[in-house]
C-alpha cells in the first residue's frame, strides 16, 4: 500500500503532475514577487488570472488562434495591473483590501461575461504539447520534462529570468530599492511611483498569462471561478519563496508535488480519509516553511504607501 | 476655502460619508454594465433599496447579514492596528462554528441560556485557536501571516468536509441514502430568540455590545495600547519593554475569535445548524473577505464599524434581492461587490487630503506664511 | 473642495430620489380569460450552464414551459449561484412572499432553511432537492436522484469497455448525490467484473478544474483506459481523457459536445418528471408531503448514448438488460 507510493511509476508520475499543476502558480507567483519586491502587495491576482483566462479562452473560441488568445490575457492582466497601479501608487489605496477588491470583480465579471457571451462549457484548440527533439527520448524523466505543454516550458524558463532582471540588472536594482526604501532610491532618482507602475503591470501580465495557461493550454476549458483559489495560494508562495524566484520555484514545486502525492494516495487506495489528503499540501508548506524560514526578511516598503515629502 | 472648515463639524461628516459617496460612484459603473445586459438600472437599484431597507423585513435582513460582518470587522480592527494582515476568517468562523455546534449537539441536558453561553464562548476559543497559530508561527516563526491564513482556511475547510460527512452528520441523513453533509437541528431552547416576525436574532445586540467593548479594549487598557503601539511601531515598543512577539500573537488571537463568534453566532442565531456545500463561502457567505472591507469602511474603528457593516450587509441584501428582481446573473452582484470595495478603497485619499487641508488651514489662520516671492514681485511690477 | 463636496451630496439627493420614485417590477399574474399562468420560481447552487447539477434542473423547467405552451402559460424565475445559504433562504422567502404557485430549492443545503420558512406561507408549494425529507410538512415536496442506479449502469458499462482492468474515477467531495453516485458506479463495475480494479478519487473541491484534471492524469497513470466523475469541475478530467484516448462515462448532464469521440454515455437527470407530476398535484390542490425519486423505472434518469461513439453491441445489450434489472427489481445494488 503506502510501499506502492515508492514504485517508479509513481513518481514519475507525481513528477509529471507536480511539474504541471505548478504551472500557474508559477507564473503568478512570479509576478507577484515583482510587484512585492518594489512595495506592493497585490491580492487581486486571482481576478486577474480569471479575467485573462476567460479573456484567453473566448479570444481563442472566436478567432481559432491561441496566440491572438495568449495576446488577449495579456491585454486583459496588463489592464487590470494598470487599474491596480492607478489606486496603489495614485490614490494611495489600503493594498491588502483593493486587492480583494479586484479579486471580487474579476471572479464576477469572468463568470457573467462566459455566461453571456459564451453560455455552455466547450472546449478549445489550445497550445499544444511540445515535445523537445532528443531529449524527450530520455527513457522516464524524458517524458516529464521534455514533453509538456508549450506554457509550461515558459513557466519553468521564466524563473532564471526573473532571477537575473532581479539580481543582475539595473532594472532589478531599482525595483529592489524601492522596495527597501523608497524615499532613499527617490533621492536618488529612480521614479518610484514608475517602477511600482511597471512591476505592478508586469504582475498583472503574468497573471494573465497564468490564467491563459489553465484555460488554453492545460485545460482548453473555462469554467466560473475554475481558479478555485489558485491565485491566493500564489501569493503566498512569494512569502514562502521569500521574495526570491528560486524560492517562490521551491514553494510551487513543493505544493503542486504534495498535491499531486495525495491525488496518488487515493488512488492508491491508502486508508486515509479524503479530506485529510486534500489538506497535505496545505499542511506541509506551513511546516516547511516553520523549518526554513528564520532569516527571510520581507521587502522593508512592503504595503506602504509612497508620498514624497516635501 | 476657509469658508468650509469653519464648519469642520460639517467637513468631518462629509469625511464620514465618503464610503457611501464611493459606494454610489461604483453603483453608477455598475449602472452602465446593467444597460449592456438590458437591464433598467434605475428598477434595478430600486430594487437594491427595497430589498435592503424597503420593509421591516428587509432592514431585519440588512442587520442580520450586517451581523457576521461587524464581528469579524472587530477582529480586523484590532489585528490592522496590530500591524497583522488577517485573511484567515473564513477559516476562523468555519472551526468557531464547528466547536459551538458540538457543544449545542452534545450537552443536549444542559439549560438554554447556559449552553447558548457556552457555545459562543466555545466559537470565540475556537476562531481564537484557528487565529493563535498563525500568530504563533508570525511572531515565533518568522512565517508571514498572509500565507499561514491562506493555508489554514484551506485546512478548516476540509476539516468542516470531514467532520460534517463523518463523525458530526445528522442521524437522521445518516441513514438516508441522500447523506448531507449537515449536523443535526439545535434543539430549540438552543437557538438565540428572535425579534419575530422578522429573523433578527440576538446576535446582533451581541455584537454591537462587543463593538463598545472592543473600542474599550483598544483605547482604554494597556493591553489594547500595546497591541496598538506594537502596530506602529515594533522597534520602539521593544525598546519601551512591551513584549513584541506575545502581543502580535494577541492580535491575531483576537482577529480569529471575533471571527470565530460569528460563526458561532451564524450557527445558533439563523441557521441553526451547521451545513456544507463543500466551500467554506456556502456557510460564511464570505463574512470573512467581507468584513475586512467592512472595518476598512469604518476607519478601523470598532464604533464606526457598526454603520459600515450596517452599510456593507445592505448592499449584499439588496443585490441579492436585486439578482431576483431583475434576473440579472448573481455573477453581476459579485463583480459590483468588488467595484464598490475598489471605490471606498480609493476614496480613502481624499479623506487624508481633506484632513491634510484642514490642518494646514488651521496652521495658516494662526501663522500666516510669508507671502510668495512671484506674488511679490509681480505686484511691484504692478 | 466646496463645489465637489456639493456635488457629491446633489448625487447622494438624485438617488436617493430616483430610487424612491422608480418602483420594483411587480410580478404579473396574468387571468386573461382562461389562461392561468402556472409560476415557479427556483434556487440554485451553482450557474444553470455548469454542465452537472444546476443546469439538469434548469434544462427541465425550460423543457416543461416548451411543452406548456410557453411562458404564458409557464412562466419560471431563477436564482443561480446561490451557494451562500443564508442568501438562498432569503430567495426562497422572498419568492414565497411574491406568490409563485411552487418555489423550487434546488440544493441540499436549503433544506434548513425550508423547514422554517413553508410553515409561513401554507399557500405556496415548495420542492426540495436532493432528498426525501419532506419535514412532515404538507407543503414540502422532496425529490431525489436514485444516482446509485445510473452509476451502477455506468460501472457496468465501464467494466465491459476497459482492456487494461483499470478503471478511474474523479469526485468532489466525499458527500450526497457524489458519494451516492460513485458507490453506485463501483458497485456496478464490481457486480461485472470483480477483478476490475476502480480507484476513486475526490479532489475535495466543486471547482478546482485543474486539479480534476490532474486526478484524471493520474488515473491514467495508474493504468486506467475508462474513467467516470461527477460534478462540475469533471470538465478538466474530460479534457484529459481525450488526450489521451481514454473512454468518459458521464452524469447529471450530457456531457458528450465536450469530446465527442471518447464520451461513450451519460446519465442523465430528468427533473421534468418530478416536477411535471408536482405540477400536477399542485393543480389538484395537494401542495406537498409527497417524495419523489427520479430512477431508471420512471424515466427520471435516462441512459443517453453518443451516437458517433461505436458502443460493441453486446455490451449495450448488458448495459440495457442491467437497466431492466434494476427496473423490475431483479438486480438489487449493495453500497457500501
Amino acid at each position: 500500500m503506502i510501499s506502492d507510493l515508492f514504485s517508479t511509476t509513481v513518481l514519475i508520475g507525481i513528477l509529471a503532475s507536480g511539474i504541471r499543476l505548478a504551472t500557474p502558480y508559477l507564473y503568478a507567483a512570479i509576478g507577484e514577487t515583482f510587484s512585492q519586491r518594489s512595495g506592493v502587495l497585490n491580492l487581486g491576482v486571482e481576478g486577474q488570472m480569471l479575467l485573462g483566462s476567460f479573456a484567453a479562452f473566448y479570444v481563442t473560441l472566436i478567432t481559432g488562434n491561441m496566440w491572438l488568445g495568449l495576446l488577449a490575457a495579456i491585454l486583459v492582466g496588463a489592464a487590470m495591473g494598470l487599474a491596480m497601479s492607478f489606486v496603489t501608487v495614485n490614490l494611495h489605496a489600503k493594498q491588502g483590501i483593493s486587492g480583494i477588491g479586484f479579486y471580487l470583480f474579476g471572479l464576477g465579471m469572468s463568470d457573467l461575461l462566459f455566461q453571456k457571451l459564451v453560455g455552455t462549457v466547450e472546449t478549445v484548440r489550445g497550445f499544444p504539447r511540445l515535445s523537445i527533439p532528443v531529449l524527450s527520448g530520455i527513457p522516464g524523466v524524458g517524458d516529464i520534462f521534455f514533453n509538456q505543454n508549450f506554457l509550461v516550458y515558459g513557466a519553468y524558463l521564466l524563473v532564471p529570468v526573473a532571477w537575473f532582471v532581479l539580481n543582475k540588472t539595473t532594472l532589478g536594482l531599482k525595483i529592489r530599492s524601492v522596495g527597501e526604501n523608497p524615499d532613499a532610491a527617490d533621492s536618488l532618482g529612480v521614479s518610484v511611483n514608475r517602477i511600482r507602475y511597471f512591476t505592478i503591470i508586469l504582475g498583472g501580465i503574468f497573471s494573465g498569462i497564468a490564467g491563459a495557461s489553465l484555460s488554453i493550454a492545460l485545460l482548453n476549458v473555462f469554467q466560473q471561478n475554475m481558479t478555485s483559489g489558485l491565485g491566493f495560494i500564489a501569493v503566498a508562495l512569494v512569502y514562502f519563496g521569500g521574495w526570491r524566484p528560486l524560492g517562490v520555484l521551491g514553494g510551487a514545486l513543493l505544493f503542486s508535488m504534495v498535491n499531486s502525492l495525495q491525488l496518488w494516495v487515493q488512488v492508491l487506495g491508502i486508508p486515509i480519509p479524503s479530506e485529510l489528503a486534500v489538506m497535505m499540501p496545505y499542511i506541509l508548506t506551513i511546516i516547511v516553511l516553520v523549518a526554513v524560514a528564520s532569516k527571510i526578511r520581507a521587502p522593508s516598503a512592503l504595503t506602504k504607501p509612497f508620498e514624497r515629502e516635501g | 476655502m476657509k469658508k468650509v472648515f469653519q464648519s469642520e463639524w460639517m467637513s468631518r461628516s462629509v469625511d464620514a460619508l465618503l464610503p457611501v459617496f464611493a459606494t454610489l460612484a461604483a453603483l453608477l459603473v455598475g449602472a452602465i454594465m446593467l444597460l449592456f445586459l438590458g437591464v433598467n438600472p434605475v428598477e434595478a437599484y430600486s430594487a437594491l433599496w427595497d430589498g435592503a431597507f424597503g420593509s421591516t423585513n428587509s432592514i431585519a435582513e440588512t442587520l442580520v447579514k450586517a451581523t457576521p460582518l461587524l464581528l469579524v470587522a472587530l477582529g480586523i480592527c484590532i489585528a490592522f492596528r496590530g500591524n497583522v494582515i488577517n485573511i484567515g476568517g473564513e477559516g476562523q468562523m468555519v472551526v468557531g462554528a464547528l466547536l459551538a455546534t458540538w457543544i449545542g449537539l452534545t450537552f443536549t441536558n444542559a439549560p438554554g441560556w447556559v449552553i447558548i453561553v457556552l457555545a459562543l464562548s466555545s466559537g470565540f476559543l475556537g476562531g481564537a485557536v484557528w487565529g493563535g497559530i498563525p500568530g504563533v508561527l508570525k511572531a515565533y516563526f518568522n512565517v508571514n501571516e498572509i500565507l499561514s491564513t491562506v493555508m489554514m482556511n484551506a485546512i478548516a475547510i476540509q476539516l468542516m468536509n470531514f467532520m460534517l460527512r463523518g463523525p458530526m452528520i445528522d442521524p437522521a441523513q445518516a441513514d438516508l441514502a441522500s447523506k448531507i453533509p449537515q449536523t443535526a437541528r439545535l434543539l430549540d431552547i438552543f437557538q438565540l430568540p428572535r425579534l419575530a416576525p422578522t429573523r433578527l436574532h440576538l446576535g446582533a445586540l451581541i455584537a454591537v455590545v462587543l463593538a463598545v467593548l472592543v473600542y474599550i479594549l483598544l483605547w482604554r487598557t494597556t493591553l489594547g495600547y500595546r497591541i496598538r503601539a506594537v502596530g506602529q511601531n515594533p522597534h520602539a515598543s521593544r525598546y519601551a519593554g512591551i513584549n513584541v512577539p506575545r502581543h502580535m500573537v494577541m492580535a491575531l488571537l483576537f482577529a480569529g475569535a471575533f471571527a470565530g463568534l460569528a460563526g458561532a453566532i451564524q450557527v445558533y442565531g439563523v441557521n441553526y445548524r451547521m451545513i456544507t456545500d463543500g466551500s467554506a463561502s456556502g456557510f460564511t457567505g464570505s463574512a470573512g473577505f467581507n468584513g475586512i472591507v467592512a472595518a476598512l469602511f469604518g476607519q478601523l474603528h470598532p464604533l464606526w464599524s457598526i454603520p459600515a457593516s450596517i452599510l456593507f450587509g445592505a448592499l449584499l441584501v439588496g443585490a441579492n434581492k436585486m439578482q431576483r428582481m431583475v434576473q440579472v446573473p448573481s455573477a453581476l452582484i459579485i463583480a459590483l461587490n468588488g467595484l464598490v470595495v475598489v471605490f471606498v478603497v480609493s476614496s480613502e485619499i481624499w479623506r487624508r487630503y481633506r484632513q491634510h487641508r484642514r490642518l494646514v488651514a488651521v496652521r495658516d489662520e494662526e501663522s500666516p506664511p510669508p507671502p510668495d516671492q512671484a506674488e511679490v514681485q509681480k505686484e511691484a511690477q504692478q | 473642495m466646496k463645489k465637489v463636496t456639493w456635488i457629491l451630496t446633489v448625487l447622494l439627493a438624485l438617488s436617493l430620489v430616483l430610487s424612491a420614485c422608480g418602483s420594483p417590477a411587480a410580478p404579473e399574474i396574468s387571468t386573461e380569460g382562461e389562461i392561468k399562468q402556472f409560476r415557479v420560481a427556483v434556487v440554485m447552487p451553482s450557474a444553470i450552464n455548469d454542465l452537472a447539477f444546476s443546469q439538469s434542473m434548469y434544462d427541465s423547467l425550460v423543457m416543461i414551459q416548451e411543452e406548456m405552451g410557453g411562458s404564458e402559460y409557464f412562466d419560471f424565475v431563477y436564482s443561480d449561484g446561490m451557494f451562500v445559504v443564508d442568501d438562498a433562504a432569503a430567495a426562497i422567502r422572498d419568492y414565497a412572499s411574491q406568490g409563485f404557485d411552487l418555489v423550487i430549492a434546488h440544493g441540499s443545503q436549503y433544506g434548513s432553511s425550508l423547514q422554517e420558512i413553508a410553515p409561513d406561507f401554507p399557500e405556496t408549494a415548495f420542492a426540495w432537492g436532493t432528498t426525501l425529507e419532506t419535514f412532515g410538512q404538507p407543503n414540502i415536496f422532496a425529490y431525489e436522484a436514485a444516482s446509485h442506479e445510473g452509476g451502477f449502469v455506468n460501472g457496468t458499462l465501464a467494466a465491459s469497455l476497459t482492456k487494461t482492468g483499470v478503471v478511474g474515477v474523479v469526485g468532489p467531495i466525499e458527500t450526497g448525490d457524489a458519494k451516492l453516485y460513485v458507490d453506485g458506479f463501483v458497485a456496478g463495475v464490481k457486480a461485472t467484473n470483480p477483478d476490475v480494479t476502480v480507484n476513486v478519487n475526490y479532489i475535495g473541491s466543486f471547482s478546482d478544474v485543474a486539479l480534476a484534471a490532474e486526478a484524471a492524469n493520474t488515473h491514467i497513470a495508474a493504468g486506467a483506459d475508462v474513467m467516470a466523475g461527477t460534478a462540475q469541475m469533471v470538465v478538466g478530467a474530460i479534457g484529459v481523457a481525450k488526450e489521451n484516448g481514454v473512454l468518459w462515462i458521464g452524469t447529471q448532464a450530457n456531457q458528450t459536445s465536450l469530446a465527442p469521440e471518447i464520451v461513450v454515455a451519460n446519465q442523465v437527470y430528468r427533473w421534468d418528471v418530478v416536477v411535471r407530476e408536482i405540477i400536477e398535484l399542485i393543480g389538484q390542490g395537494t401542495l406537498g408531503g409527497k417524495s419523489f425519486v427520479i430512477t431508471l423505472e420512471n424515466g427520471g434518469e435516462v441512459m443517453e448514448y453518443n451516437p458517433d461513439f461505436a458502443l460493441p453491441a453486446e455490451v449495450k445489450a448488458l448495459a440495457d438488460s442491467t437497466v431492466q434489472g434494476i427496473i423490475d427489481g431483479s438486480i438489487t445494488i449493495t453500497l457500501p
